[in-house]
């Protein structure tokens, strides 16, 4: 079995839910829609205060060439287009706020249609218009993924379902409710790429997602793998690496090496936009943690407030220490349950006081964050350099290729931040270099 | 599990307090299990089967020069700590594993100042002074032996006792040395008329192999046996604390060079088996702070280890030389580490295409 160098086996969490169907969140009778919940520039507001929308009505249009549509998650009428904070970021940006009618009525453009005609060109625009990005958690526009210029011919689709991440189980679900509409979804985008080698990546804790999607995919010449269970297995190079041993340059995207990555709940997304007309409105994401008291698997409208999903799923139980947007790894924490699902919420996550306090030490200098760093880096040194202030130094050591896959920080017995000042060092260089 | 109320409301309404009690970092949000702490404890209970050994070889008095090392250790770490300024941590188990080390690395018949002084200068000059654990480029225990060793040779080389069930030298003809003391000097301290092919014949038996491997014979108090060291050697392997690679490394090249090298007379397994080299390969070549970080850079540790402790015993003015090359690679670290940088994900196929 392929895999990469580095990474780690933390303890994987995933009983509390992985066995629990997904079940529909009631209708929230507000909803905070960020303009910006994707990569890139965030979508421009065609709607004002007091406009009445339906369920999937375009709410904000894509506002760059990377960018994404935004629509209405519920039907209802729009109480403010106000500036709000970011749920991940903090910083404020234009957010659709929406009162439901309670009816749910869907837009006029939400019909089931025959998409077999459609060419390439009209595919990749469907789903751009349907402001669909990737699932997985970084929210990148999916359209663009799917339009490699002409020069870096892509020959693999990989689909990502590894969900390499502690504790979530939402892909995981996905695979075995809806097999054949992930495989439905994967075949549209192999079309609009038009490529033939498609790889389905499970890793091997998860037999019955492998079984179901093999048995989904058995007419169609996709290949379904299992890989290793390791974190970062799901890490876009890491995962062209163990699948097909092709290494993404240092700066380079996957399209480099003649791939495109796209997890399943993209793929299940695509399918919905195309064949039921249905844009990106909702997910499916995990509820879970010690302090969740009953942690979930909920299909859960963009927009909802995160308190309303923690009150479905019985309220805390514990001490709060911190609320994770994402998973235990890479997820972001938050200061309030006040904050909305977006897109890339891929999980919910609560944790209990005395599992988020850690104590610094100073470094001893055992290795083990070189040894698991899936990127080849030196993080140990890394961080020397970035407290002393030499980012520039750092920068020549390629802070910039981490992954902020947080190996490195979990292994660290002196309970260094590592991430914390990776994540500031590339902030800040990449604000020098705007400067220069 | 108990409910907590946020604010005086039931946690089940989940709605926090505007002054939320959330904590707020970057990830990740978990950890492994592995602590400062737990790791060094981990090192000190594998140094336990070889301190049961001296005391079993070298009687109750072993155990007080260890106790007295350990705790003058500690003592003198904390010291040092409250006097810069630094939060004491006499809980976080590396004093007390320089302090064993220490008594380890000590004849068992020196007076009992001798490891409080080493220990003062362990745990203040070359620890504290340069900024605690982490900060010191060489290693403690070391160091203090080293510095012992220049200021009171005479104690640090003659003060030799027998040990329980075997004799001191291993070898019946000769008294007042060690094993490889005997052999180094062998000219000197054989008596006349003794026929030094058959010493060395001795020297080279199962029999004295055997008794090296279990360790009743003449040496440093936590040395002499290369059974006990390796039960904990293992251990710290196994669980992953000690890294393969400098031990390995190590022995392998003491086992080639005493093949290969013309003078060294005996066996490789007598080299390996006598003297420190377990003790310095397993359990302080090894430490963390002073060795190299990367894979690549602990192999060439291992193998600079190997050659300075040949090239000492074999050439040098010592009959031992395995804490000096342990303490010469230390030197050599910082460097060792520039030069092995781990190979970047994604940085060959950039030269290819600059190419």
């Amino acid at each position: 079995m392929f895999t990469f160098r580095g990474g780690i086996h933390p303890r994987e969490d995933k009983e509390a839910t992985e066995h629990k169907p997904v079940e529909r969140l009631p209708l929230p009778a507000r909803v905070h829609i960020p303009l910006s919940q994707h990569a890139g520039a965030p979508s421009k507001p065609v709607v004002k205060k007091d406009d009445t929308v339906k369920t999937g009505t375009l709410i904000g249009e894509p506002g760059g060439r990377i960018s994404a549509a935004t629509h209405a998650s519920i039907s209802g009428t729009v109480a403010d287009v106000a500036d709000l904070p970011h749920p991940l970021t903090g910083r404020r940006g234009p957010t659709v706020i929406i009162d439901s009618d309670g009816t749910d009525t869907p837009d006029e453009s939400i019909k089931e249609r025959d998409y077999s005609s459609f060419t390439a060109e009209q595919v990749i625009e469907t789903i751009r218009l349907a402001g669909i990005v990737g699932m997985g958690g970084a929210a990148f526009p999916t359209f663009f993924k799917l339009t490699p210029p002409k020069e870096k011919p892509i020959d693999t689709l990989l689909i990502n379902g590894c969900e390499c991440e502690p504790f979530l189980t939402a892909d995981h679900r996905l695979m075995l409710e809806h097999p054949a509409e992930v495989i439905e979804g994967t075949a549209i985008m192999a079309g609009a790429l038009g490529v033939k080698n498609v790889i389905v990546v499970i890793e091997d804790n998860k037999p019955d997602a492998v079984k179901a999607m093999t048995a989904a995919a058995a007419s169609t010449g996709f290949k379904v793998r299992k890989l290793k269970t390791k974190y970062p297995q799901g890490a876009e190079k890491q995962l062209i690496k163990a699948c097909l041993k092709r290494e993404v340059p240092s700066g380079g995207l996957p399209m480099d090496v003649g791939c495109v990555v796209q997890n399943v709940g993209t793929a299940l997304a695509v399918r919905d936009a195309l064949r039921l007309g249905r844009p990106l409105y909702e997910r499916v994401t995990t509820v879970t943690g010690p302090c969740i008291k009953e942690p979930k698997n909920l299909r859960v409208r963009i927009g909802t407030p995160v308190k309303s999903l923690i009150d479905f799923c019985g309220g805390y139980s514990a001490e709060l220490g911190k609320l994770i947007m994402g998973g235990p790894m890479m997820g972001i924490a938050v200061s309030s349950d006040d904050v909305p699902v977006v897109k890339g919420t891929s999980g919910i996550l609560v944790l209990d006081r005395a599992a988020t306090l850690f104590e610094e030490h100073d470094c001893i200098r055992c290795g083990r964050c070189i040894q698991v760093c899936p990127m080849g880096l030196a993080p140990l040194r890394l961080n020397n350099l970035i407290r002393r202030g030499r980012l520039e130094d750092a920068k020549t050591e390629h802070v910039k290729d981490c992954i902020e896959c947080g190996c490195c920080a979990w292994a660290c017995p002196a309970r260094i931040r590592l991430v914390h000042q990776f994540k500031y060092a590339k902030f800040e260089i990449a604000a020098m270099e705007r400067k220069q | 599990m108990g409910t907590v109320p946020v604010r005086g409301q039931s946690p089940s309404t989940s709605t926090l307090a505007s002054a939320s009690p959330l904590v707020v970092a970057a990830s990740p949000h978990i950890r492994s299990q592995a602590t400062v702490k737990r790791i060094m404890w981990l090192v000190a209970i594998a140094l336990l089967p070889a301190l049961g050994g001296s005391v079993w070889f070298f009687g109750p008095r072993a155990l007080l020069l260890v106790a007295l090392s350990v705790g003058s250790a500690l003592l003198f770490d904390v010291l040092a700590q409250k006097a810069f300024g630094r939060k004491p941590t006499p809980f976080d188990g590396s004093a007390v594993i320089t302090g064993l080390l220490l008594a380890y690395n000590l004849p068992p018949g020196v007076p009992l100042w001798m490891p409080v002084i080493g220990a003062a200068f362990a745990t203040i000059v070359v620890k504290q002074f340069f900024g605690g654990l982490g900060h010191n480029f060489i290693n403690p225990a070391l160091a203090a032996r080293a510095f012992l060793m220049v200021s009171w040779p005479t104690h640090m080389t003659t003060l030799w006792l027998k040990p329980h069930g075997g004799p001191l030298s291993g070898l019946d003809a000769v008294s007042g040395a060690t094993p490889l003391a005997l052999v180094r000097r062998a000219a000197e301290l054989v008596p006349s008329g003794m026929d030094l092919g058959g010493l060395l014949r001795q020297a080279n038996s199962l029999a004295e192999l055997k008794r090296l491997f279990i360790g009743n014979v003449g040496g440093c108090l936590g040395e002499t046996s290369a059974l006990l060291l390796l039960v904990g050697a293992l251990f710290l392997i196994l669980i992953r604390v000690v890294d393969w690679r400098i031990p390995v490394t190590y022995i392998g090249t003491v086992i080639v060079l005493a093949l290969v090298l013309p003078n060294s007379h005996l066996t490789p397994w007598f080299h390996v088996f006598s003297g420190g080299i377990i003790l310095g390969a397993f359990f302080m070549a090894t430490d963390y702070v002073t060795s190299p970080v990367t894979a690549k850079g602990r192999i060439i540790f291992g193998i600079g280890c190997g050659v300075i402790t040949m090239l000492i015993r074999l050439y040098g003015g010592y009959p031992e030389g395995c804490s000096y090359s342990i303490l010469l690679m230390n030197v050599f670290t910082p460097l060792i580490d520039r030069l092995t940088k781990p190979r970047m994900f994604g940085a060959l196929r950039k030269r290819q295409a600059a190419a």
